[in-house]
């Protein structure tokens, strides 16, 4: 459905006054290449600045890429982008509505932009809109949060496109409306729709079927989520123990770990093989810490994303 | 077609939803009108008046004290030749002089005829139409005061004015041509430019370009809300100036408003033009703002006339299109000049016009960058 | 030196027409806490926090911060807090060591003292050879990590964050936690929002707003035990999901 080849696009970015975009290595050769199937529900992860909104707006025809191919469905988008622009539903990173304008007022003036009504496709929407009809009255720029987001993905809907867009549409939004949210693309998912969705919330990768690690324009891994786990290579442990932010300073002047992070209510950190926990164990009850317990764990993909970019900054945001 | 609808549909919702800067816009022309209308129309006191009367008699002494008496007026001079209204005008001496003919009282008595002449600065137009009025306004009292006693038959007294240095009395009410060249301009280029550039900002503009809708599309609907606003305010300038103000609408109204048109449909690719380089509201704001609004005012010959300009600054109006326009404005509007007069000016306003078309078909991109 | 308190709120409210944004909160803060301060969007959260750092009247209700009242000594409060938001924290055309020179003369401090801090804090953050970079070049998590050191520069009683990692990759989001743990250990109060909900668990103690009002007030193991939750995630959505407000 989505096939991408060597893709590269680099500009200089009066914002930050450096070179951004992807495919920035000094390989001039290789830029990005991925390709998504139908009905697949394809993740972008990474940071801000990381290059994942040059990469959308390059398949959303809205940027013309330095070099490298790529098509939506089978049209080609620099070639064909008007055919391109009636199959893609596109979400930019910002709610893209008129606040202005009422609920019902945006979802109306979208549907007419695209040829079609409200009517016609209000089964295809009901799950979403439905949630936020009650409103429908309210201008768009007195919305919380969650429902403004609501409403973008009706509008980015409301032409039943086959490939639909999503540029950090969790950004901002609270937990709670965050889940709800993918529950509604797995159900868009199921209906056959191709979905390519960028996030800088690692906690979300696993709802997608396959992600790409993004950072610095290049993609750094790019697999299905269990894979990219099952790629990790280090020796993961989990420490827990009471006084755990004082204790992260005393496991990193450990010799045998590598490195150390915090992660919620405990540590993950990364040790030599050879390590056994009993003593790292003894060597912090000995400095005074109680209730220790420490387990070797399965990585998060936030795990994978830290160890892959390790390697990447080493001495250049490490203190 | 019926994507293009609602989008006008929908430009007209922002306008109408935002009151405050749609009051702004409709109230700008009549405030503008009144403001220039009335700040023109002040009153006219101590006027340093001097005679000519070569040959003094009893209708010449009283017009003469009829004028000195009045609160306005005060005779200052007895002159004795022509060459001393001159003189006395340039040394800013005297605002008005009264010239009689040498047989005046035989001209009245016999003929029941008698001319004069009333001679006024106009280089400031108003201030000397004002005086000139306000003179002939005392001489048609008197003249009826006389006939009221003598009866029969009715003498009458023509006073003939004459306008020194401004004779053609070229800027007068030229603030309402200038009025229109500006509002104009600011409604079309600016209100469009901020539309546009507002899209952009919000983000909604990715979406657009990401939709079927063609960009022409969108830029023709952008246009359509301010074009009709435009034309509002053309005809509420027209309307105050001409029964408000009483300023003449003498040439052809019908090219008036073509022609107008053609200026509104200018501003609005000049709108476009901006839209496509700015990339903020404020860049848009400023560039038509100062860009735009402040060389119309400044350079049109609006406030101040271009004849008297320095020759760079002179050269420098050539390429302001408000200055065309308010021309073409003057000519049809006060001097009643027909469409030949114009084709110069109409021809160079067209000329920009392709120009601009060209420059924004350009720059606009159908991509975002 | 922890059992004093840094922000006491009683009864606080704030209603904009009939929708009543913030309704009848009271809660305490010690000094040297991290105080996370959770919601959903339209919680009421930043209006909260609004009327907290003085830039907002409340309805009614009373609140002390750093000792002044929020109601008649908001210059007082101001000069006592630091402030770091996501949308604004420092000038992007401005080079790094004019933006700390620039915010510490607002607060006050003497040039001498200013200088000193300066190269101090450069060295801490292993910033030295940025000095003369203007801001907007920096990585965005170096731009916050430096937002931070620049809102508890001139060592406030208290800092209000205000999501201050969105958007951050994920490892110097860790060092902008070990940064906050540093600042309170130096007895300065970190106050902050943020929907990542692991970095609710390095909070001392966690309040969730649900409808302008805290639903939820304790250490994140007390919450976890009290919901049965396997994580603040979760304690979070089964607090939200009682929301009705839209």
């Amino acid at each position: 459905m989505i096939e991408v080849k060597n893709l590269r696009k680099n500009y200089h970015s009066e914002k930050s006054d450096k070179y951004a975009g992807i495919g920035t290595k000094e390989d001039k050769e290789n830029g990005i290449s991925f390709s998504v199937p139908k009905g697949e529900v394809f993740g972008v992860i990474g940071p801000d600045g990381a290059g994942k909104t040059t990469l959308f707006r390059i398949l959303a025809t809205l940027l013309l890429a330095d070099s490298g191919e790529a098509r939506m469905s089978k049209w080609d988008v620099v070639e064909d982008y008007k055919e391109i622009r009636k199959i893609i539903g596109y979400m930019p990173g910002k709610f893209s509505l008129y606040f202005d304008l009422s609920v019902e007022e945006n979802l109306k003036f979208f549907a007419t932009v695209f040829d079609t009504t409200i009517e016609e496709n209000y089964e295809f929407i009901k799950d979403i809109y439905q949630q936020i009809e009650p409103f429908k009255t309210r201008r768009a720029g007195a919305l919380s949060g969650g429902m403004k987001q609501k409403l973008a993905l009706s509008c980015a809907l409301i032409h039943q496109p086959e490939i639909l867009i999503l540029d950090e549409p969790t950004t901002g939004v609270d937990p709670v409306s965050r889940k709800e949210f993918w529950d509604m693309l797995k159900k868009l998912k199921e209906g056959g729709m191709t979905i390519l969705v960028s996030t800088a919330y690692m906690d979300e990768a696993t709802r997608c079927d396959r992600i790409a690690l993004m950072r610095d324009g290049e993609f750094i891994a790019i697999d299905t989520p269990a894979q990219v786990i099952a790629d990790y290579e280090q020796t993961l442990w989990s420490v827990k123990g009471d006084n755990l932010s004082s204790m992260l300073e005393d496991i990193r002047a450990y010799p045998q770990v590598e490195t150390s992070f915090a992660f919620g209510d405990e540590h993950h950190i990364t040790v030599d093989p050879n390590l056994k926990k009993e003593e790292l164990s003894d060597y912090l009850t000995e400095k005074g810490y109680t209730n220790i317990s420490i387990n070797e764990i399965t990585p998060t993909v936030e795990d994978c994303f830290l160890a892959l970019t390790k390697e990447g900054e080493k001495g250049k945001e490490e203190d | 077609m019926k994507q293009f609808r609602a989008f006008v549909i929908k430009e007209f919702y922002h306008i109408f939803r935002d009151r405050r800067t749609m009051l702004i816009l409709l109230g700008m022309p009549i405030t503008q009108i009144l403001i220039f209308g009335f700040a023109i129309n002040m009153e006219v006191t101590d006027i340093a008046v001097a005679v000519l009367n070569p040959n003094p008699d009893t209708y010449t002494n009283q017009i003469i004290e009829r004028v000195n008496a009045n609160d306005y007026f005060h005779v200052d001079y007895t002159i004795h030749s022509q060459n001393e209204i001159d003189e006395l005008f340039k040394q800013n001496k005297i605002d008005l002089a009264i010239v009689f003919p040498n047989n005046f009282n035989e001209d009245l008595v016999h003929s029941g005829k008698a001319d004069l002449q009333l001679i006024s600065d106009t280089s400031d137009p108003n201030t000397g139409t004002i005086i000139v009025n306000y003179a002939s306004g005392i001489i048609a009292d008197y003249q009826k005061e006389i006939n009221n006693i003598s009866g029969n038959p009715p003498y009458q007294i023509v006073a003939t004015t004459r306008m020194l240095y401004n004779p053609e009395m070229k800027s007068s009410y030229s603030f309402v041509p200038g009025v229109m060249g500006l509002i104009l301009m600011v409604i079309s280029t600016m209100m469009t430019s901020i539309s546009i550039v507002r899209e952009k900002e919000r983000g909604t503009m990715e979406v657009l370009l990401a939709s079927p809708l063609r960009l022409s599309q969108i830029l023709i609907a952008k246009t359509i809300p301010y074009l009709s606003l435009s034309f509002i305010n053309l005809l509420t300038i027209l309307y105050l100036a001409s029964f408000l103000l009483g300023v003449p609408i003498r040439g052809s109204l019908f090219l008036i408003i073509i022609i107008s048109t053609l200026y509104i449909f200018l501003s609005l690719l000049l709108g476009l033009l901006i839209s496509t380089i700015a990339k903020k509201q404020v860049e848009a704001i400023i560039m038509a703002g100062i860009g735009l609004t402040m060389p119309v005012m400044l350079l049109s010959g609006m406030l101040f006339p271009i004849d008297n300009m320095p020759f760079l600054l002179e050269k420098l109006t050539h390429i302001i299109p408000a200055r065309w326009y308010i021309v073409i404005m003057k000519k049809l509007m006060i001097e009643g000049l027909d469409f030949t007069f114009i084709i110069k000016e109409l021809s160079i306003l067209l000329g920009m016009t392709g120009l601009i078309l060209a420059l924004s078909m350009l720059n606009s991109k159908k991509r975002l960058e | 030196m922890k059992n004093n308190i840094i922000v006491e709120v009683s009864e606080l409210t704030k209603k904009f027409g009939n929708f009543t944004a913030v309704d009848n909160i009271t809660f305490k803060v010690t000094e040297g806490e991290i105080f996370g301060f959770l919601g959903a969007n339209g919680a009421g959260k930043t209006t909260a926090m609004q009327m907290l750092i003085g830039l907002s009247k409340q309805t009614s209700g009373e609140a002390f911060v750093a000792g002044y009242n929020i109601r008649t000594e908001s210059e007082e409060i101001k000069k006592n807090i630091g402030y770091m938001s996501q949308k604004f924290s420092l000038y992007e055309d401005l080079k790094v060591w004019e933006n700390i020179r620039l915010f510490a003369g607002i607060y006050g401090m003497k040039d001498k003292d200013i200088a000193e801090k300066t190269d101090d804090l450069l060295k801490r953050l292993d910033f030295e050879d940025e000095r003369n970079t203007l801001v907007k070049s920096l990585p965005l998590g170096w731009k916050q990590k430096l937002a931070f050191s620049v809102a508890i520069f001139h060592n406030p009683k208290i800092v209000f964050l205000d999501e201050p990692t969105g958007g951050v990759d994920p490892a110097t989001r860790r060092q902008f936690w070990e940064m906050i743990y540093k600042a309170a250990e130096d007895n300065i109060t970190v106050f902050a929002t943020t929907h990542y909900m692991d970095e609710a668990e390095y909070c001392d103690r966690v309040s969730i707003m649900v409808d302008g009002r805290i639903d939820a007030l304790d250490t994140p193991s007390n919450l976890k035990a009290h919901f049965e939750a396997k994580d603040m995630d979760e304690v979070f959505r089964k607090l939200a999901r009682k929301a009705t407000r839209d």
